[in-house]
């Protein structure tokens, strides 16, 4: 039913394959294709329909000059540098001066505005070596502010928390104060989550602005939003004018059109992404990425971070030696696919590699992809992980017993293992693999 | 309509009314610009017509869909009067939902009798997840039910609190293990706990995840798997929780969470800011799975039984 980015644009720009130049007739075709395909991304419709109409003039322009190149190809470049643009812009800074600086957090409920002050909070601490102070303001939410408190602890980051106020004006204001006192560098006010219909509400983010005047407004929207986007982005800006956007969840798979609705929208730069649930996922923006992420043609620099991610260089050195001394065994594999398998759904993580979603597409590659696999090394003894040598036929007809596969699929993963074993082997022996390690463990990641 | 007006009182009618305004009347304004100055349906106003459904959160697909619908009744009946057009998108969109076999349910609980009813709440972060399993233990106790809150979002910082502030609230049990414990052990102790203190129904709270996240749609099958082993056919239900904010993605959250746990309802949440009542429509034509319940505001009594009739009643009249 879902239909992924790529797909349609490519459909779009089959359309295209076989004429030599872009016409206004083919570019008409093509660029309905390419608008259906950003409002299936999330992008907002009326959004959508301008920036096809800004790409259609520019590939009008351009119908004449490069006829050598693919129409199709073309295309997706103009659309993807329209993208860049518009996301990009000026490089966004963020301001931190003063004592204490003010950092003031909204958006609407749900959208991860908790998680985000303490990642920033994080992120000053750590990286800018700066000594924040969260302030809890949302009085409404049962147990908002007792989790900004253990995030705080997580941390190492003070927490302002006043659970006698009901007033997010007072507590806001006492919070710089107490900055003052102590000396903090900066203070991040997390509020309540509300919806931009809500009037009191919105009137009250309103007050607290007015009275903390904070050198930075961060607007916090969930990746994942849909054509309301727009909407509640301006609301928002309207109310309290943020100069800054924070989009967060993009670790999942959704495409992201939001976020290229808002920016066309109220003109503000998205300055953090926030990508998972531990404290050190807050990324600066790169509109590059966004880009290829909204037109679903992958996005190979996530996937070489997702690998890192999940990268343990001690786990490597040791692995690594156990190669060289060809050690490893159906531990290390069991390992190896565990770090796998944690990166992600495999078939998103294939999506990444430009050009494989195509391929994936209709390969039923699933988690289970590794079940086989994992059932024959589970009926191993712990003495037959460390020691692939030790199994003979006796202990293979055994396994096979135990796992429920036959003799033949035994004897054929077993070829396998061995083979890539002494492929490991000799690819250690190289010069120059010792000392990439990063790069050899990928290498056996992707094998 | 005796049986509508003992499901929907009055009072819940206007929340509904209420939380559909913002989206009534956009929906309204733009339908009604498209067709301003015009007498018949023509390719123009079925353009217009795309444009808003789609702005309204429906749904590529469920848009088209619509639309071909109409385009098929203009070919049948060769003129339409643009005055018409309305009362016969309504039309359509109550027909085109009443294609997909999921039956509306009647009430919070269904009458069948089993004890505990065990309830897994499951979805993506910020969704709101542990807010409307306090509005629902509220309406149960409301009907005089024994509800058991389980705490099984034991990950996310004061989340456990959070349930238990609830629970307090609503003035029913509450079973927990504290943070960082293993939540599919929270679930099977939960379901245990209800059936040593006779409760009618168990509602455990999970973590919010990413349905991406492999490993921790792993973890929920796993959850989901301890209640049945301490109940059998536990859970009667898994909910799964829709932000109605969300846009394409809400589909593919309810792929992968009936992957790892056999979805059997769906809640669909903050219905009640802008205009977003346009997803309830795209989501009820594309699942097998029913949405049972919508949430329509920040009060303990604003959660509320679907019904895809009466829904989209309300957005037209």
């Amino acid at each position: 039913m879902f239909e992924s980015l790529s797909d349609r644009l490519e459909g779009a720009f089959k359309v295209l394959t076989g004429e030599h130049r872009l016409t206004e007739l083919n570019i008409a075709e093509s660029v309905k294709e390419i608008r259906r395909a950003l409002v299936a991304a999330d992008v907002n419709y009326k959004i959508a329909k301008e920036f096809t109409d800004k790409v259609k003039e520019k590939a009008l322009g351009t119908e004449n000059l490069l006829k050598a190149v693919k129409p199709g190809e073309l295309m997706v470049k103009i659309v993807r540098d329209e993208l860049v643009e518009l996301m990009g812009g000026e490089a966004a800074d963020f301001n931190v001066k003063g004592k204490p600086a003010v950092v003031l957090i909204a958006g609407l409920q749900g959208s991860g505005k908790t998680t985000f002050s303490g990642k920033l909070a994080n992120f000053l601490k750590t990286k800018q070596k700066k000594t924040p102070l969260l302030v809890a303001c949302d009085v409404y939410r049962p147990a908002a502010i007792n989790q900004l408190g253990v995030i705080g602890e997580q941390i190492g980051v003070p927490v302002y928390k006043d659970l006698d106020s009901k007033n997010p004006v007072e507590i806001a204001l006492k919070g710089i104060q107490h900055a003052k006192d102590h000396n903090l560098d900066v203070v991040i006010v997390d509020t309540a989550g509300r919806l931009s219909v809500d009037t009191e509400m919105m009137d009250e983010i309103a007050r607290i602005k007015g009275a903390v005047l904070p050198n930075e407004t961060l607007f916090v929207v969930d990746s994942m939003t849909g054509q309301d986007a727009v909407n509640t982005a301006k609301a928002f800006n309207d109310v309290i004018d943020y100069n800054g956007v924070v989009l967060t969840k993009l670790d999942g798979d959704t495409r992201g059109g939001a976020a290229l609705s808002i920016k066309y929208t109220v003109g503000k730069p998205i300055k953090f992404v926030s990508t998972g649930e531990k404290m050190d996922t807050l990324d600066v923006f790169h509109p590059d990425r966004l880009a290829t992420r909204i037109l679903g043609m992958g996005d190979i620099v996530s996937f070489v971070e997702k690998a890192q991610e999940q990268f343990d260089e001690a786990e490597a050195q040791r692995l690594e030696k156990k190669i060289r001394k060809n050690k490893f065994d159906f531990n290390d594999f069991l390992s190896q696919i565990n770090q796998i398998k944690k990166m992600g759904d495999l078939k998103s993580l294939m999506g990444m590699i430009p050009g494989m979603s195509k391929i994936t597409k209709d390969l039923d590659i699933n988690n289970d992809a590794f079940k086989k696999v994992e059932a024959i090394i589970f009926s191993m003894t712990p003495d037959e992980r460390n020691n692939p040598d030790l199994i003979d036929i006796r202990r293979k007809k055994r396994i096979a017993g135990g796992c429920g596969h036959d003799l033949n699929e035994i004897n054929a993963f077993m070829k396998q293992f061995d083979q890539m074993r002494k492929m490991m082997h000799k690819m250690s022996k190289m010069p120059g693999m010792s000392d990439s390690k990063p790069k050899s463990k990928l290498k056996l990641k992707r094998r | 309509m005796s049986f509508f007006s003992k499901l929907f009182s009055r009072e819940k009618k206007e929340d509904l009314d209420k939380g559909m305004e913002k989206t009534k009347t956009s929906l309204f304004g733009k339908i009604s610009k498209a067709i301003a100055g015009k007498s018949k349906v023509d390719e123009e106003v079925l353009d217009e017509l795309e444009s808003v459904l789609i702005s309204s959160d429906v749904g590529l697909e469920t848009t088209v869909k619509i639309i071909e619908r109409i385009e098929a009744r203009i070919a049948r009946d060769k003129y339409l009067q643009v005055s018409e057009l309305q009362a016969i998108l309504r039309d359509e969109i109550v027909q085109l939902l009443a294609e997909n076999n999921t039956t509306d349910v009647e009430d919070f609980l269904p009458d069948q009798g089993q004890k505990p009813y065990v309830i897994l709440v499951v979805g993506v972060n910020g969704v709101g997840k542990t807010t409307t399993i306090g509005k629902l233990a509220w309406q149960l106790k409301q009907q005089g039910k024994k509800v058991v809150l389980g705490a099984g979002d034991t990950f996310r910082a004061a989340a456990v609190d959070q349930l238990k502030i609830w629970s307090e609230r609503v003035g029913c049990d509450f079973y927990s293990k504290g943070m960082n414990t293993d939540p599919a052990a929270v679930a099977y102790e939960t379901v245990q706990y209800a059936l040593e203190h006779q409760c009618d129904v168990a509602i455990i709270d999970t973590a919010g995840r990413l349905h991406t996240k492999s490993h921790l749609m792993q973890e929920l099958s796993k959850i989901k798997r301890s209640v049945g082993k301490k109940l059998e056919g536990a859970p009667h239900e898994v909910l799964l929780v829709l932000d109605a904010t969300t846009g394409q993605n809400a589909f593919e959250q309810a792929k992968h969470f009936t992957d790892a746990t056999d979805v059997s309802a769906l809640a669909l949440t903050k219905l009640d800011g802008t205009a977003k009542g346009g997803v309830a429509i795209g989501i009820s034509d594309q699942f097998k799975v029913p949405i049972k319940f919508i949430g329509m505001g920040e009060g303990i009594h604003q959660l509320q039984v679907f019904n895809k009739k009466i829904f989209v009643e309300s957005l037209f009249d």
